[in-house]
This record gives structure tokens, sequence and C-alpha cells, in this order.
């Protein structure tokens, strides 16, 4: 089965032929981050003007190194949401226009069951799994007991993990996006300040990252004022510290109660040294899979496959009311 | 027209939430400034709450709009802080000029496409953590101004 990808939900234009699920046959990503840098985040507008741009040429290249032709797939997978709205629907009528015209039935994809399923590219998930999605918009524990069901374990009930990293790189002068910055420094430094782990012993699986941020900041803040000089590579250590120490806890209180056979980690800030080395020195004894990089930001590949495995459980397409959807919940429209 | 009131605790954020939510009318417009972590996030979660929403709100930093719909009142939560340079994003205007409630952090920085009649709030964070609150209306928001003067020294400062 030959599913054709589609993904515009922020600042990537992405396209991907898979083949079964599994075989990459090409995934065309195009992004927008020299553009955005200037403006510190993701501009919606400035976004899906670049996304009309991009996406006829990434379309194009995609099917040229799959070595396919559209008359070929057998279904199309396309992010409906949650992202920018406005770059969602540039992604969505793209799919449909192809739809239309080469009669290939099409489906939405959440784009967090994509972050999820790009694990699935290069491993085998073992159910039940437990998934830790990480990201500048998210930050989610999910339960999987079998392909394509999602239980929503806890999420953040404030900044998503990659958001705190990015207010506290601008708070000390750091370029954004903030993750990789603060994550290169981190380890340059040691651990002089201590942060409080918010919520690491609660009952729940939920998290919470802004009482973190505001602590970070009024420390930096408070430092300033006295005219003492802030460390930066032993802030960033103190502060990566703090948020891995309380993303790795809840992971293993959720392997451990639900008694699962797989860790996969979801999303940009899977891309973080700090988390990668924590998480498997102190998970031993189940895997714990990271994707790649290429797989680890927005890209087509993932929806692809996830699209592929909606359709194996569900049996059924859209129609052509398939839309785009800034906020959606992982379950919703099924 | 303008007051000042003080918030203490976080159970006081919460009591001039539900003023807030019991004040609010289609289209109302409410403006949030206060530094990073001066609790700007917290207040919209308690106002949500008491609009009757039941999803978890948090941050729209990343996606700059979330969108909560309830059949009273739909909420439109923005975070405008990116757009500084810019100044607009016509993407938001539906919402802003929608019939629902748009709560905008940062609001100053998309100032030329809003209304002169809307709400402003300046949270300011003190010694100690208290946060001084000023509230800001003309024209059809002065009354709202008026009543969370009122209310909250009756509900908050007395008891």
């Amino acid at each position: 089965m030959y599913v054709l990808g589609v993904e515009t939900s922020c600042d990537e234009t992405s396209v991907s032929v898979t083949k079964d699920g599994k075989e990459v046959l090409s995934n065309v990503v195009l992004s927008q981050i020299d553009i955005h840098k200037e403006y510190g985040g993701v501009v919606p507008e400035i976004a899906s003007r670049e996304h009309i741009k991009g996406i006829t040429y990434v379309f194009d290249q995609a099917m040229k190194d799959a070595k396919i032709e559209y008359k070929d797939l057998d279904l199309i997978a396309v992010t409906q949401g949650p992202g920018l709205i406005g770059s969602l629907l540039i992604g969505v009528n793209a799919a449909k226009v192809i739809s239309l015209n080469y009669h290939i039935p099409i489906i939405g994809v959440h784009h967090i069951t994509g972050h999820i399923y790009a694990s699935n590219i290069e491993h085998d998930f073992e159910f039940p799994l437990i998934a830790l999605v990480v990201s500048g918009g998210h930050t989610e524990l999910i339960l999987m007991k079998e392909h394509f069901s999602f239980e929503k374990l806890g999420e953040t009930q404030d900044d998503a993990v990659g958001e705190a990293y990015d207010k506290v790189a601008r708070v000390l002068g750091l370029p954004y996006p903030g993750g990789p910055v603060v994550d290169r420094l981190a380890k340059q430094g040691v651990e002089e300040y201590q942060f409080p782990r918010p919520m690491i012993d609660s009952d729940d699986f939920n998290f919470s990252f802004s009482g973190l941020k505001s602590h970070v900041i009024n420390l930096n803040h408070n430092m300033q004022q006295r005219n003492e000089e802030v460390h930066v590579e032993n802030f960033c250590r103190s502060f990566q510290e703090a948020v891995t120490d309380v993303l790795v806890a809840k992971t293993i209180k959720a392997k451990d109660h639900y008694q699962v056979k797989q860790i996969v980690v979801a999303g940009g800030v899977a891309a973080n040294s700090g988390l990668r080395q924590k998480m498997k020195e102190r998970i031993t004894d189940i895997p714990v899979y990271f994707p790649s990089m290429k797989y680890c930001t927005d890209n087509a590949a993932m929806i692809s496959v996830a699209g592929y495995y909606k359709y194996q459980k569900e049996q059924k397409y859209d129609d052509f009311m398939l839309n785009g959807s800034g906020r959606l919940d992982i379950n919703e429209g099924e | 027209m303008e007051t000042k009131i003080q918030i203490k605790t976080l159970d006081d954020t919460d009591k001039f939430a539900a003023i807030m939510a019991d004040l609010l009318f289609p289209g109302f417009i409410l403006g949030l400034t206060g530094d990073l972590g001066s609790g700007k996030t917290t207040f919209t979660k308690h106002l949500a709450k008491h609009m009757g929403i039941k999803a978890n709100l948090n941050s729209p930093t990343f996606t700059i709009l979330k969108t909560y719909n309830h059949e009273k009142l739909n909420l439109y939560h923005m975070d405008v802080y990116r757009l500084e340079d810019i100044g607009y994003d016509y993407e938001l205007d539906d919402f802003i000029y929608g019939d629902g409630v748009s709560v905008i952090e940062w609001y100053p920085y998309i100032q030329t496409m809003l209304p002169n009649d809307m709400l402003r709030v300046s949270i300011c964070v003190g010694e100690n953590g208290t946060r001084e609150v000023t509230i800001q209306g003309e024209g059809g928001y002065e009354d709202v101004v008026k009543a969370i003067d009122h209310r909250y020294r009756n509900e908050v400062h007395l008891s």
C-alpha cells in the first residue's frame, strides 16, 4: 500500500511517500526556520505564505524521489491538527486537490500520532507502550495498548517543555530556538543552582513547567539586581537537570504502573541530548526508542506511516468535509 | 476609567477570574500585559474554568492562538509576544472581531489591529510576590471596570 503523507502544521512544508507503513520512499522537508528565526518563533501569517510558495515544489519532488505517479497511490494522509490553522488548511486543501483529481481516498491524521509513529519506522512497536511526547507545543504521556489506540495519561497544565526552553533562553539572551542552544551550553556546565522539580511527586501523570520557568527568571533577575554574574552554562545545566528529572521520573512512574514493554519518545525535544542520556541511564529494563534526528522534527513520513496504521485500524476514509483544526484532541475524529 | 486591585494568593486570582467571567459579553476583548511569569496564563486558566470550559487550558505561546468552544461563549486565547516586530496578524482578525471572548497576552504588540474599546489588564509583580493589577477600560468597558472594582473590594479585600 502506497501512502502519500502531507504535513504543514507549523513551519515545515513536507510531503512523503511510504510503502506498507514501513518503507520510506521519499521524505521532502522544506524548512522555514531561517525566516522565523528573526522573530524569535514561528509567525502564523508568514508561515502560511511560505507554505503556499513551497508546496507545489515539495509535492513534485516527493513524487520524483519516490519514482511513483499519483495514479499509483492508494491513500493520502494529511495532518488535520493541531497546529497553526492557516498552515494546516494549505496542506489539507492541497491533499484534497490530489485526492479529487486522481480519485485517491484521503484520511486526516493527528499531528502527535505522527510523532509517535516516527519511532515505528525504525523499530517495531510492542504493546503496551508509553509514548512521551515533548515539543514546543506539547508535553504529554500517552498509553498505547494496540496500534492506533491512544489514551492520554497526563499533559502539561501550563507551558510545554520546549516552550519553557525557549523562554529561559530568551531571558538569558540566547537565540531562538532555545532548546538546542540551552542543551549545548548545559553540556559545558555543572548543576550549580538548585531549581524545583514541579509535580515530580504528584499522584497523576501531569506536568507543570510554568513555576520552574518563573523561578529561573526570578533568580536571573535577582542576581542581575545584585550585580552577581550569572554563569550561563551552569544555569542551563541546572535548568536542564530539573526538566529532565521530571520528564524521566513521570515516564518511569507510567512505565511501572502500566507494566509496558517499550517507551518511545516523540517530538522535537526528543532531540535533546540530556533527555536522551538520562532516559537511557535510568530506564534499563525495557527498550527506550528515540527517532533518528530526521524523524524527530516535523516531517511527512511520520504522517504517512500514521495514516497507514489509522486506516488499518479503522478501515474507513474521510470525505471532503475534512478540515484543519488548530486545537485537536488525540482521540477526536475517530 | 481605571482601578487597581491587589492579588495576594492564587485564591484571589480565582476570585478575580470568577468576577470577570460574570461580566463577559460576546465580542469581549481583554488585553493582558505583565512580565514573563507574572501569571497571565494562570489568570486565563481560571477565567476559562469560570466560563464553564472543561478542557485543560494551557499556554498558547507556540501556536499564538488556542480556541476553546463553549455553548455560551467561545474563548480565544492568544499570546502575541512574537508579533512584536510585525504588529499584526490578519489570521487573528476573525477571532478578535468575532462573537467570542478574546484574551490577548502582550496585546500592545498588535495595538494597531485592536479597537479603542477593550479592557486592559496589567499585572505587576511586587516584592513578596503580591500582584498589583491595573484594570483600565473605556466606552462600553467602563461599567466592567466599575463592577470589578466594586465586587472585588467587597468579596476579597474585606473578607
